[in-house]
């Protein structure tokens, strides 16, 4: 662990140099936090009752986001398979990327979870030793069990690359590839296991269906890696980060693949529900048309489909997939279809009608809506820096002092063998 | 870098000496909270007879006014408007003497012929409504209050059903003879005020004193 | 690991530091923490507690003198809270005669006082009575638990009211991740409010929306206080816990009927103990027409509707 000062006092000068437009994004961000802060302050004082959620929507904003980023950080497993599992060597240079956004989004998952606790002062209570976790039977501890593994094995990755790539030195395959390959199934555990949350309430009729885990999963591969396309492009201009066109095509086909499942099972789910016609319809049709006058969701229904069937023709048409403005439209519309769907596409139908049949159409509130954005304020802050850190050391401008009279060229992590 | 390679076992060994504080012999899937000593087991239940019968005011003892008793005959009667205004309790084959003893208005007279008091009117009841009288008598008909292991307290027929006019529409509280009871109402109950929307529920209560 | 030599990096190694220092910072930084707890109400004794199951005698008592005191502050009254067990050879079971019921809701404004439930901002009930046609019949789509009117039963309408169903495969249970609702032995699936965290997975879980949270800190007057408290019943809640019916756990296990029963003015609630044979719940069960709500979802309750005629 020589040297291991020095690179931390190396990572705080890397995040705290930069242009004007690096600051003004920093600034940005800090501005969204402290907004995020007072609102939070405001809401530990009065309670949630300063939200809109309610006995009858009694999970909403915080648990969409929540769902949608567990989706996000799930997605960095779409890089790790071509690139450790297919050794495919143009993805490989830049897996850690796709780390860090799962670090980032894992940091943003835990965060919207703790806002929505009503007690987070016992958060003691869930931990073994130290509480009684309701373990194996309560999903949350699942959640929260592997969520945290899946957080820490991420972070000793790319500790363990960055580290010994900083200091030119090459990583042990035999720690490091284990590792990586077991991020695989942590990752879709974590998902899966968010999935077998909402799954196995049979009280909520709209989430009790076998198919809910298998969404879980296309959806999270069909957006999450939408932010590793577009910040791909943004580190090879900014940073000189070689990455090839064709390992962002690769990881745009594969997306496509995703948004066709994804696309695929929200159409076996929809048969179910309007061919079979049962009373557990009524969900999905508050979802897709409104019951009655309770038509709050229903542009966000269709609009979210749109969005996600425009992004997969833009993706698997090769013409529009290789043209960048098209692609990015892509990402932008993924995203946006994924998050409505996933979020309170996923949430609020669950709870409407309730379990007596009531009907209690929610919005978030002001307080909700800054709470939210200073959670991704803190997000964004925490893959900012992550990457201003990860990025001039892949590309061999950051390294340990003893290091800069024979600077390796060769990028992030490849056993120069 | 000897603190911080000490830094990391001595987080571990903190957290392990306060798990080991906490912990105890056996996950916490023990069998329910430490009780009280288990209570004796309970005798044969008392049933005690609610409040009285629920008199109009001043109207019993019956043979106050009714000391001669000369006319059988079914008739409209000139006295007791408020019961004969309202009744239609079989009203074409019924009528007052039917239940009411003619030799002793104090007392009710079953079919036979044999009188019963006005606290035990559910025999003469009982007579045509027997299920309903063997369901009363089980508990399952009508209310009780008390223990559910112990004594209870009953209420007679003639709480809730005004036996002149006898289906239920309502019931409140009524003062006979200075003591509290039960009473049919002629009209339906008002219900208590509906629960409060979601979005009717705002922001917090200002703070008070008590609530805080 | 590569094995070539290093000239040593200039590192400026802390001193160590001597044991005096060491402890004093020790101590400062725990008092710290328990300085900064208590600013944000955290008390150090309720943060080390340990779960309620695994409590000792001794310590449930200076729990529960704790609860007295806590409530001495808040409301300036004294009060008594037990932690009565369940009776061996007991299994609560309630009846609701459908037949009955007229849509009065004495029983939920009796649980209200019995149970200090928080009065408004939230608005607490533990009973829900929901108006249904007769010509529809159990239709929750239909179903309308905001009823006004100037008299009930209001025509071709029937009354159905639901509270926890305190069943014997209970959802809630199975979804909390502290344990801290859990069923006891006599059936009452109980909440210790000073575990749960509020994280609101039983209030997903549960088919009958039977659970509440307290989005605020409740509001209860002093003077409407029932200080015949249980520590797993009405004993009045902080703010962000659950709570939900306990079939009045602190007049049950005294033997006593539940506040809705002996409110109720037509006598549709029955209750007893269905492991005795002369009891009148036994009785209904054995004789009349009973079911179970939302039976396919197999919860198993305790709480039975039938209909008496």
């Amino acid at each position: 662990m020589t040297g291991f000062l020095e690179f931390v006092k190396g990572c705080g000068r890397q995040v705290v140099s930069g242009g004007r437009a690096y600051r003004l994004w920093i600034g940005a961000l800090l501005a969204l936090i402290v907004v995020g802060g007072v609102a939070y302050a405001h809401q530990a004082r009065t309670g949630l009752i300063a939200t809109n959620m309610r006995d009858q929507v009694s999970w909403a904003f915080y648990i969409g986001n929540f769902t949608f980023l567990v989706g996000v950080a799930a997605a960095a497993v779409l890089l790790v398979i071509p690139a450790y599992v297919y050794q495919w060597k143009p993805l490989k240079e830049v897996v850690v990327l796709g780390e860090l956004l799962a670090i980032s989004a894992l940091t943003m998952c835990l965060l919207f979870i703790l806002v929505d606790m009503g007690r987070p002062d016992r958060f003691l209570h869930i931990m073994p030793l130290l509480g009684t976790p309701n373990w194996p039977r309560s999903m949350l501890t699942w959640d929260a069990l592997v969520l945290h593994a899946y957080l820490f094995l991420n972070l000793t990755l790319v500790l363990y690359l960055l580290f010994k790539t900083y200091r030119g030195e090459h990583y042990d395959r035999r720690i490091f590839l284990p590792l990586v390959l077991l991020s695989i199934p942590l990752s879709i555990s974590t998902h899966t296991v968010t999935a077998f949350l909402y799954n196995g309430m049979a009280a909520r009729a709209y989430w009790n269906a076998s198919i809910l885990a298998p969404r879980f999963i296309a959806s999270a591969f069909c957006s999450g890696p939408a932010v590793m396309i577009i910040l791909f492009q943004i580190l090879r201009r900014t940073n000189g980060l070689p990455i090839k066109d064709e390992a962002i095509w690769k990881i745009a086909e594969l997306m496509s693949y995703a948004m066709f499942v994804n696309l695929f099972l929200l159409g076996a789910e929809l048969f179910k529900e309007y061919y079979s016609a049962t009373e557990h319809l009524l969900y999905t049709q508050y979802f897709w048309g409104g019951i009655g006058e309770h038509r709050t969701l229903v542009p966000y229904a269709w609009a979210s489909l749109a969005c996600s069937v425009i992004a997969f023709v833009l993706f698997l048409v090769p013409s529009t997939r290789r043209n960048y403005v098209t692609l990015n439209l892509g990402c932008v519309l993924i995203w946006a279809g994924v998050y409505i769907e996933k979020g309170m596409g996923l949430i609020i139908p669950g709870f409407t009608p309730d379990t007596l049949g009531e009907i209690y159409e929610y919005r978030p509130t002001a307080t909700e809506w800054a709470i939210a954005a200073g959670v991704f304020g803190i997000g964004f802050l925490v893959f900012t820096m992550l990457v201003k850190i990860a990025v001039p050391i892949l590309v061999g401008t950051f390294r340990a002092p003893e290091r800069t009279e024979a600077p390796s060229q060769s990028p992030a992590g490849i056993p120069a063998h | 870098m000897r603190t911080s390679r000490l830094a990391l076992p001595a987080a571990a060994l903190v957290v392990l000496l306060a798990a080991l504080a906490r912990a105890s012999p056996g996950a916490p899937a023990a069998p329910s909270a430490p009780q009280h000593a288990p209570v004796a087991p309970a005798k044969p239940a008392a049933l005690i007879q609610a409040e009285p019968p629920p008199f109009s005011e001043g109207i019993y003892p019956c043979s106050a006014c009714h000391a001669e008793q000369k006319d059988r005959t079914r008739r409209e009667l000139g006295f007791h408007e408020e019961q004969q205004s309202v009744f239609d309790h079989d009203s074409e084959h019924r009528w007052c003497l039917d239940c009411h003893d003619y030799e002793n208005r104090d007392v009710l007279r079953l079919a036979n012929g044999d009188q019963v008091p006005f606290t035990e009117s559910y025999r003469l009841c009982g007579q045509c409504h027997g299920d309903k009288y063997r369901d009363w008598r089980a508990g399952v008909h009508g209310k009780r209050i008390g223990h559910w292991d112990g004594e209870k307290t009953y209420f007679l027929c003639v709480n809730c059903h005004n036996p002149h006019s006898p289906r239920f529409k309502g019931v409140k509280e009524i003062v006979v003879d200075g003591k509290r009871t039960t009473a049919p109402t002629l009209a339906p109950m008002r219900p208590e005020p509906r629960p409060r929307r979601p979005d009717e529920m705002r922001s917090p209560a200002p703070a008070s004193g008590a609530g805080r | 690991m590569t094995t070539e030599k290093r000239t040593a990096l200039p590192v400026v190694a802390d001193a160590p530091l001597d044991p005096a220092r060491r402890a004093f910072l020790r101590t400062a930084a725990a008092g710290a923490a328990v300085a900064s707890m208590s600013a944000c109400g955290v008390n150090l004794d309720d943060f080390l507690r340990r779960h309620f199951k695994e409590l000792s005698p001794e310590e449930l008592k200076r729990v529960l003198a704790k609860v007295e005191q806590r409530n001495r502050d808040r409301f300036g009254k004294e009060t008594k809270v037990s932690a009565t067990g369940a009776r061996p050879g007991v299994e609560f079971g309630y009846g609701l005669d459908l037949s009955r019921c007229i849509g009065c809701r004495r029983c939920v404004y009796a649980c209200v006082k019995e149970n200090n439930q928080s009065r408004s901002n939230p608005q607490i009930h533990w009973i829900r009575v929901l108006e249904m046609d007769k010509e529809h019949g159990v239709d929750l789509a239909r179903a309308e638990s905001y009823y006004e009117s100037d008299a009930v039963p209001r025509p071709g309408k029937f009354y159905f009211p639901v509270q926890c169903q305190q069943c014997r495969n209970p959802p809630c249970v199975k979804a909390c991740p502290t344990q801290a609702t859990w069923k006891e032995k006599d059936g009452i699936v109980v909440i210790d409010y000073d575990w749960c965290i509020g994280c609101r997975c039983c209030m997903s879980a549960c088919p009958y929306g039977a659970r509440h949270f307290n989005w605020a800190t409740p509001t209860l007057p002093a003077d409407e206080l029932n200080p015949n408290q249980h520590y797993l019943g009405n004993r009045p809640r902080p703010k962000g816990v659950v709570e939900k019916c306990t079939f009045c756990v602190q007049r049950t296990r005294e033997g006593r009927y539940p506040a809705c029963l002996e409110a109720c003015p037509v006598g549709a609630r029955k209750f007893g103990n269905l492991l005795d044979p002369e009891s009148e719940i036994r009785r209904v069960m054995e004789t009349k027409r009973v079911f179970v709500f939302k039976e396919e979802l197999a919860t198993h309750p305790q709480f039975y509707y039938f209909y008496a005629t």
